[in-house]
C-alpha cells in the first residue's frame, strides 16, 4: 500500500526523523495560511499524488512571496499531473504540501527495502542523490553504498558507520545521520514497510540532515497488524475498478486492451494474457481470482470485467485446484443471471470437478463458448474481438 | 525414484481441523499419502477421520515419527508454525499459506539457514511424487506416475497446466514441486535442479518461472555449468505491464534483471529450451524429451 508524502512525513515526525517545517493544504487559501505560518521565504509547494517524477512534470514550485504561493498552489491544485510513473492519463492533484525552503549544501540518496535474493533488509545510500539516481546506479554502481541487515540481529553500529563514512559526512553531520538512520530502520521494521525512500536526503549548509522527500510503501500482507496505516489509504489515487475488486479480495489490474479475462492464480493469469497477445489481441485487464475463490468472488470478478466498457470479449481460464470448477461455474452463471451477458464469453476449464462445472454451464441456458484447450481458447476470443 | 518426498514420507498436517486443512488432508489420504498426525492447538485427543490430533508438533513427532509437515495455518501465525515444525525435528516443511508478511519470512529463512530442514513454499501448491505421495493442494488426476520428467515451478495453477500437458502427451513425472511465488521462499530453483540432476529416475526437467526477482537467471547459470539433463523453461508475464511502481530502490537493487525478456534471454543463452507459447508446451516437451 502506498501513502502520500505528507503522510509519510507525519510518520517521520513521530519517529524523530528530521523533516522541513510544513503542512498539507487542500485549497489555495489553506496553502497561503500554511506558508505564512512557516516564518520565512522561500517555501516549496509540492503536488501530493502517489507517483514520482513530480518535479519534472511541473508539480513542484518554489515560492518567494505570498503572491507566489497563491499562483503556484492555484496552478498545481486541480491540475492533471503527468509523470513517467502515472501513465499518459496522469493524476488529478487534490492537495499540496507547503514546506520551508532549505539551504542545501548537498543532495544525498537513502532507501531501505527487503532484498528477496538475500532475504535481508538492505539500506542503500549515495552521495549522488537527486532526480537521476537510477541512471547513477546503472552507470556507476560503485556510487551506491549497500549494507545488508540480518533480520534477526537488526541494525548494527558498523552498518551506519559504513554508510556515514561512505557518504563522506563531517563528524557533525554523521552524528545526526546516525540517529536518523536508526529511527528510519526502526520505522521500516515496526511498520512492515516494503519501501522507505528519501530522495533527496539533504545536507544543509548548517550541517543538518533533513528528509526533503519521503516515500513509504507497506507490505499488504502485514496490514492486518497495522490498522492505523489502513486509515491513510487514499482511494482517489486508485483505479475505481481496482478499488471495487479489492473489496472482494480480487487481484485486478486495469489495462488498455479489449479482451477481458478471469483466471485463477497469478502465474496462469499472466500466461493467459501472454497467449491473448500471441493470438493477436490485447488483454483489458489482469484478474486473478486466487486459489480459494468462492462462487461469490467469481461472480463479482465477472461483474467487474463486464462493467469495463472497453471489453468486447471475455476469456475465462480456470485450472481447478482449490477453486473447483463447479464453484467457478456457479459464480459465472449467477453473475450472468444478475447482470446479463453483453459480450461473447469463452470458457476454458480443467482440473478438479471439471465435469460438474461443464454440466452447470451447459445447463444454464446461457450462450457460453467452450474451448478445448488454451490455444483454442485464445484463438476463439481473439477472433471475436477482431 | 523421486526427490525430497516418497511413499515412506510421514506427514503431520498443521491446521488439520480448519476448513482447508480438512479438505486437502482427505484428498492427500485418498491419494495414498501417509498422513500420520494433525496439529491444532487446544484440540489434542480429538481425531480427524481417525488421524490423531495433537497440541504441538513436538508431541506429534514424538508419538507418530512424522518427518514432514504440511502447513495450512493462517498468515498471521504461519511463521510461528514453520519455526515450530523446524524445532520439532521435521525434515521437510511444506507451507501452503498465502499472504505471510515478508519480514516474517526473512526471519524464518535466516533462522533456518544451515539447519537440516527443507522449507518448500510458502504460497505454493506443495510437492507430489506421482503414484507415491501428494503433500499439497494440487489436483491429483492430472499427474502420471513413473517419470521420467521432474517439474519445478514458482506458480500454482500454471504448474497444473504444464503437468496436464505433459500427461496429455503421455509423459510421466518423477516429482513436481511448486516452490511458491513469494519474494522470500525456502526452496529455490537451484535446490530442485541439483536434486533432479542427481536423481537417476529423472531424465529431464521442466522449469516454470515468472517475472520479478532473479531466480531464473541464477538457475540458467547453474543449468549451463552443472547440468547434463535437458531443461525446458517457460516464463509467464512477457506482456505484463511494468509495475506501476513508486520510487527507485526496486530498480536499483534488481539492476535490470527481473523482466520476462531478460529471463528468456538468459535461459536461451544457457541452452535451455524456452517455450514461448504455453498452448504448445506439451508438443515441445514431446520433441525435446523423446
Amino acid at each position: 500500500m502506498k501513502i502520500h508524502e505528507y503522510q509519510a512525513k507525519e510518520l517521520f515526525r513521530t519517529y524523530r526523523i528530521p523533516i522541513p517545517a510544513g503542512g498539507v493544504a487542500f485549497s489555495v487559501e489553506e496553502a497561503q495560511k500554511v506558508a505564512a505560518g512557516l516564518g520565512g521565504w522561500p517555501v516549496v509547494v509540492k503536488a501530493q499524488i502517489h507517483a514520482g517524477g513530480r518535479g519534472k512534470g511541473g508539480g513542484v514550485k518554489l515560492a518567494r512571496s505570498a503572491e507566489d504561493v497563491k499562483t503556484a498552489a492555484g496552478q498545481i491544485l486541480g491540475m492533471t499531473l503527468v509523470t513517467h510513473q502515472t501513465g499518459p492519463e496522469g493524476r488529478l492533484v487534490r492537495k499540496v504540501l507547503v514546506e520551508q525552503g532549505l539551504n542545501i549544501q548537498k543532495e544525498l540518496y537513502l532507501s531501505i527495502i527487503p532484498d528477496r535474493a538475500t532475504a535481508m533488509v538492505v539500506i542503500m545510500a549515495s552521495e549522488a542523490g537527486g532526480m537521476d539516481i537510477e541512471e547513477v546506479a546503472a552507470r556507476s554502481p560503485e556510487k551506491i553504498i549497500k549494507v545488508f541487515i540480518n533480520p534477526l540481529l537488526g541494525l548494527q553500529g558498523y552498518h551506519i558507520r559504513q554508510l556515514a563514512f561512505g557518504l563522506h559526512l563531517s563528524p557533525a553531520a554523521a552524528k545526526s545521520f546516525t540517529s536518523m538512520v536508526r529511527n528510519l530502520c526502526r520505522l521500516f521494521l515496526e511498520y512492515d514497510c516494503s519501501l522507505v525512500e528519501i530522495n533527496p536526503l539533504v545536507l544543509t549548509a548548517e550541517e543538518a540532515i533533513i528528509a526533503l522527500d519521503a516515500k513509504v510503501n507497506f507490505d499488504d500482507n502485514a496490514l492486518f497488524r497495522h490498522k492505523d496505516i489502513l486509515e491513510l489509504r487514499d482511494l482517489h489515487e486508485e483505479n475505481p475498478l481496482e478499488v471495487e475488486a479489492s473489496k472482494f479480495n480480487l487481484n485486478y489490474i486495469s489495462l488498455d486492451g479489449n479482451v477481458g479475462n478471469m483466471v485463477n492464480g497469478a502465474g496462469l493469469a499472466m500466461a493467459t494474457m501472454d497467449l491473448i497477445k500471441l493470438a493477436g489481441a490485447e488483454p483489458a485487464n489482469f484478474l486473478d481470482v486466487g486459489g480459494g475463490a468462492s462462487a461469490e468472488m467469481v461472480e463479482n470478478g465477472f461483474r467487474i470485467i463486464m462493467s469495463d466498457k472497453k471489453v468486447r470479449g471475455i476469456l475465462i481460464n480456470i485450472f481447478g485446484g482449490i477453486l473447483r470448477c463447479d464453484t467457478l461455474a456457479k459464480g459465472v452463471v449467477e453473475a450472468a443471471r444478475k447482470t446479463g451477458i453483453k459480450v461473447p464469453v469463452v470458457v476454458r476449464m480443467e482440473g478438479t470437478n471439471v465435469e460438474q462445472g461443464r454440466r452447470i454451464l451447459a445447463e444454464s441456458g446461457f450462450n457460453l463458448i467452450t474451448a478445448a484447450d488454451l490455444k483454442d481458447a485464445a484463438k476463439k476470443v481473439a477472433e471475436i474481438v477482431k | 525414484m523421486s526427490i525430497f518426498v516418497n511413499k515412506d514420507t510421514r506427514v503431520v498436517v498443521q491446521g488439520i481441523t480448519g476448513k482447508e486443512g480438512q479438505f486437502h488432508t482427505r484428498q492427500c489420504v485418498a491419494y495414498g499419502t501417509r498422513v500420520v498426525a494433525g496439529v491444532t492447538p487446544g484440540k489434542a485427543g480429538q481425531d480427524m477421520d481417525g488421524i490423531p490430533v495433537f497440541n504441538t508438533v513436538a508431541e506429534a513427532v514424538q508419538e507418530t515419527r512424522a518427518d514432514c509437515s504440511l502447513i495450512f495455518v493462517p498468515p498471521p501465525f504461519a511463521a510461528d508454525a514453520i519455526l515450530e515444525a523446524a524445532e520439532a525435528g521435521i525434515r521437510v516443511i511444506v507451507a501452503i499459506t498465502e499472504g505471510i508478511p515478508v519480514l516474517d519470512m526473512m526471519k524464518v529463512k535466516t533462522y533456518l539457514e544451515g539447519k537440516p530442514v527443507r522449507l518448500i513454499g510458502p504460497n505454493c501448491p506443495g510437492i507430489i511424487t506421482p503414484g507415491e505421495t501428494k503433500i499439497g493442494i494440487m489436483p491429483a488426476a492430472i499427474h502420471t506416475p513413473g517419470g521420467p520428467i521432474g517439474v519445478v515451478s514458482r506458480s500454482g495453477t500454471l504448474t497444473y497446466e504444464v503437468v496436464h500437458q505433459l500427461t496429455r502427451q503421455g509423459i510421466g513425472q518423477t516429482t513436481c514441486i511448486g516452490i511458491g511465488g513469494d519474494p522470500v521462499n525456502g526452496t529455490h530453483f537451484l535446490d530442485c535442479l541439483s536434486a533432479f540432476e542427481k536423481d537417476p529416475a529423472t531424465s529431464g526437467v521442466v522449469m516454470v518461472g515468472e517475472i520479478g526477482g532473479n531466480a531464473e537467471e541464477a538457475a540458467a547459470e547453474f543449468i549451463q555449468t552443472r547440468m547434463t539433463k535437458p531443461v525446458i523453461g517457460f516464463i509467464a508475464g512477457l506482456t505484463a505491464p511494468p509495475g506501476r511502481r513508486m520510487g527507485h530502490a526496486g530498480a536499483i537493487i534488481s539492476g535490470g534483471s527481473g523482466t520476462a525478456q531478460a529471463k528468456i534471454t538468459a535461459m536461451k543463452a544457457a541452452g535451455i529450451h524456452v517455450c514461448e507459447n504455453l498452448g504448445s508446451f506439451g508438443e515441445l516437451c514431446k520433441k525435446v524429451f523423446k
